[in-house]
């Protein structure tokens, strides 16, 4: 059982998504090791799974678990953003 | 050098247009929207973007086979199909026939982060697989403003709205794009950069009370249209335009006949009275009995269980009732049945075009089979002659085009006023009675005459149309009194004889 779900949002394999993978994976591991699961939904696999989380831009990281819902887009580059907005820790 | 070789040679040929199936905005476009081109309508909040954004993809997936995607940036599905529902369109039953997608995307702000680069793929995923789901030809979306809202990066949205934009075309889907009215661009972020085919703009005001809508084509690239402000209503069939300008005569031709509502005026009409679906004009001075040859007829028309509405610019409703009763008329059962309608407004109470608007609801709502405008030349004042005139025939041909005979009265006023809105008027009816008053002797008496009568033989005679406590009724002129013809002759009694 993992305490952080994360689903990562692309379409296709581009730069940009690789880019956001490796950037997540790193974080991922450095802050919450063991703890977290990530799932990638490639969009032009699967359409119609946007809809579900409502995906518009991508890349978009979805933190499915822990509750509230959280929403990153972008390819994650920046960490302390990627924190924040995650809540792995808190704003300031 | 071959590259120089131009395909089109120069021949003038018009951009391949998509019908949208509403009512008069084909006219307006001559033809409507550009073929596999986004077109962007903008105005003001409740402005009725969306309605034309949604009756343009329901027309094209009832009438012309081309399935369509709305993306709603604003209201779920629920909502759409909830509102639409009141326009006469099953939302869910379009979808499920697979004519209609509706995809909601709902962006929150502050639900949102952004770290570095990204793109809206994942929209243009979405409206893909939607166009794909039914094999889409139209698309709105609405209002893709919304997207300004949701992202902070405007370089990236700029780029992406312009990509989706030229996708879309690429795609050779037609498009409604709608856009907020912005202070001092056409769009609160300026989409009008991006969609330049073509831009329809909507207003909604209030004037004198009485909320009018406004329908302009600001820019149609590579096509003529209508630059005119041309009025729409909503109603419950969706969307009416009324086009000022172009004119199309398609009226139906009925063939079953009317009654006049008086026996002897049926018989100088061919012996059948009025064509249905046509026009009567009843031109005379004040106290011929115009009102009362129109009112005869509603109540004849309600007496063979058919609806009538009495439209009347000069008197209340009350005051007609009463005038009506004491020619043995009584209309007020037809009220209490629910098969006659009054609707008195001033003539002056409004503009020429609101006039238009309420009397075209009226009809809408009411439906009746006969219709009287007392008088109709009131309409006149209220707006420049041209304009009047294109605008009542409009009117016409729609109470025509569904069956609807009208009886409209006007006031001659000896001399005073021109010729020209009579012929005006008259050239848009059918029938033309004219009603004069001559004075016999020491009496004066009603005459009538019919001018014209399209389509059928009639009577050419001056005849004698009598008003008394049970009705109307004409009757032989009497023998002429040689006195008659003097006092005609005289003038200067006349006048004398009537102070």
């Amino acid at each position: 059982m993992k305490a952080w779900k994360l689903r990562l949002y692309v379409a296709g394999v581009t730069p940009k998504s690789l880019e956001a993978f490796a950037n997540l994976k790193k974080i991922c591991e450095e802050f919450l090791k063991g703890k977290y699961s990530i799932e990638i939904v490639d969009l032009l696999k699967d359409p119609k799974l946007a809809k579900g989380d409502q995906i518009v831009a991508i890349p978009t990281l979805v933190r499915r678990l822990p509750p509230p819902l959280k929403k990153i887009i972008g390819d994650l580059s920046n960490k302390e953003k990627v924190l924040v907005g995650l809540n792995i820790i808190k704003k300031g | 050098m071959a590259k120089l070789k131009s395909s089109s040679g120069g021949k003038y040929r018009t951009l391949p247009k998509v019908s949208t199936g509403i009512q008069g905005l084909d006219e307006v476009t001559l033809g409507g929207l550009p073929k596999g081109r986004p077109t962007l309508v903008c105005g003001g909040a409740g402005c009725g973007k969306t309605v034309l954004a949604m009756e343009f993809l329901c027309r094209g997936g009832i009438q012309y086979n081309e399935p369509g995607v709305f993306m709603a940036f604003e209201e779920k599905e629920k909502d759409l199909a909830d509102n639409f529902a009141s326009l006469g369109f099953d939302i869910p039953a379009l979808v499920k026939d697979k004519k209609l997608a509706i995809d909601y995307v709902k962006i929150e702000r502050n639900e949102i982060e952004e770290t570095g680069e990204y793109d809206l793929e994942g929209l243009f995923v979405r409206l893909l697989s939607a166009i794909d789901s039914i094999g889409a030809k139209r698309v709105v979306l609405d209002t893709i403003e919304a997207l300004f809202s949701g992202f902070t990066n405007q370089s990236i949205l700029r780029a992406e709205l312009r990509r989706i934009f030229g996708w879309l075309k690429d795609k050779g889907i037609t498009a409604i794009i709608t856009g907020e009215k912005g202070e001092h661009m056409l769009t609160k972020h300026g989409l009008e950069e991006y969609v330049a085919d073509c831009v329809i703009y909507l207003d909604h005001r209030v004037n004198e009370q009485l909320a009018t809508r406004r329908m302009k084509i600001i820019k149609y690239r590579g096509s003529r249209h209508g630059t005119s402000e041309f009025p729409f209503l909503i109603g419950d069939a969706g969307i009416s335009v009324f086009p000022i300008t172009s004119l199309l005569l398609t009226c139906r031709a009925y063939q079953d006949r009317v009654s006049s509502g008086i026996k002897q005026l049926d018989e100088m009409l061919d012996g059948k009275g009025y064509y249905r679906g046509t026009a009567v004009l009843l031109s005379g001075s004040a106290g011929s009995g115009k009102t009362s040859v129109a009112a005869q007829f509603a109540d004849s028309m309600c007496e063979g269980g058919k609806k009538a509405i009495f439209f009347s610019f000069e008197e209340s409703e009350g005051q007609i009732l009463r005038n009506m009763k004491s020619i043995g008329l009584d209309l007020q059962k037809w009220i209490d049945k629910g098969q006659l309608k009054f609707i008195s407004n001033r003539g002056s109470f409004c503009g020429l075009e609101a006039h238009l608007v309420l009397a075209h609801q009226a009809l809408d709502d009411f439906r009746p089979d006969a219709i009287v405008m007392d008088p109709i030349t009131t309409l006149l004042q209220s707006g420049t002659l041209d304009e009047a005139k294109a605008m009542i025939a409009r009117l016409l041909d729609f109470a025509k085009n569904n069956g609807m005979t009208i009886v409209a009265t006007d006031l001659t006023l000896k001399g005073n006023r021109g010729e020209t809105t009579e012929i005006g008027i008259s050239s848009l009816c059918d029938v033309w009675i004219k009603l004069t008053m001559e004075q016999e002797g020491r009496r004066k008496q009603r005459l009538l005459n019919i001018l014209k009568a399209r389509g059928m033989k009639h009577s050419h005679e001056v005849r004698n149309l009598v008003i008394s406590d049970r009705g109307l009724s004409i009757e032989d002129i009497a023998e002429y009194a040689p006195s008659h013809i003097e006092t005609a002759d005289a003038p200067q009694f006349t006048a004398g004889g009537a102070k």
